[in-house]
């Protein structure tokens, strides 16, 4: 699964630090979910679209979707 | 202090005693707290402590750690207290039978605790390392037992090595872990 988390996170300009705050989850878990390692869980996606103001659409995407 | 009395030109900003810096923008319904964090000295619009998911933790590592302390100390209570302590006397053996129970059962406790305060990457890499140690414990520890059975081995098993060796898979499976999601 593919996200814009890295870009909209560079938007606000926040440390992974603080978008993991935010998120109330570790740096290393934000920082595998921008690399596209690991795949959030669906509570995870909409706390992140929230925080954002957007769909969990407009922040992740299905790889398998594009090709 | 009343927000609304208060002119735009001559005090927009005052500190709270939380060393939080409210604004407030007269004749606007925008109404945005800002908060000071002594350590990174920012400014942020959360209040929420940029490290307070480590700290949480921290502070659940810690208190398992105590507890598996606790457990191991217990164990060895129950294990040479009859021997060196009290003489095989029966009622002080089962009490600490008994107490090793216990605190065993506090340790579990303290375990789920742990799993429940941590995000979700880290209760995968936890749950996958937990499978990983409890299929090698059975495959192995039934090999193991059998190796006596049919006298390849001249030992009797223990059980000691069974744990040794799931603790090592356990540490293997959060390594792999780790490197996974790098």
């Amino acid at each position: 699964m593919k996200n814009r988390l890295k870009v909209l996170r560079a938007e606000q300009d926040w440390t992974q630090a603080q978008l993991a705050a935010e998120l109330e989850v570790s740096r290393q878990t934000v920082n595998a979910i921008e690399k596209g390692k690991f795949d959030p869980s669906l509570p995870l996606a909409f706390k992140a679209a929230r925080l954002f103001d957007l769909s969990i659409e407009e922040i992740f995407s299905d790889e398998l979707m594009e090709h | 202090m009343d927000a609304d009395a208060l002119p735009l030109s001559s005090v927009p900003i005052y500190m709270s005693s939380m060393l939080d810096i409210v604004f407030w923008i007269e004749h606007s319904s925008v109404k945005c707290t800002l908060h000071y964090d002594k350590e990174s000295r920012l400014l942020s619009d959360s209040k929420r402590d940029p490290k307070s998911w480590e700290k949480a933790n921290i502070q659940n590592t810690l208190r398992l750690g105590g507890w598996t302390g606790a457990w191991v100390l217990t164990l060895a209570l129950a294990a040479f207290g009859p021997k060196f302590l009290w003489a095989l006397a029966v009622v002080p053996s089962i009490v600490g039978v008994l107490l090793n129970l216990l605190v065993g059962f506090g340790m579990i406790l303290a375990v789920r605790r742990h799993l429940l305060s941590m995000d979700e990457m880290h209760r995968q890499i936890f749950l996958d390392a937990s499978a990983l140690s409890l299929g090698v414990g059975l495959v192995c520890g039934n090999s193991y037992e059998l190796l006596e059975d049919i006298k390849l081995i001249p030992f009797e098993p223990e059980i000691s090595h069974l744990i040794i060796l799931m603790c090592l898979a356990f540490m293997a499976g959060i390594i792999n872990g780790k490197r996974k999601y790098r």
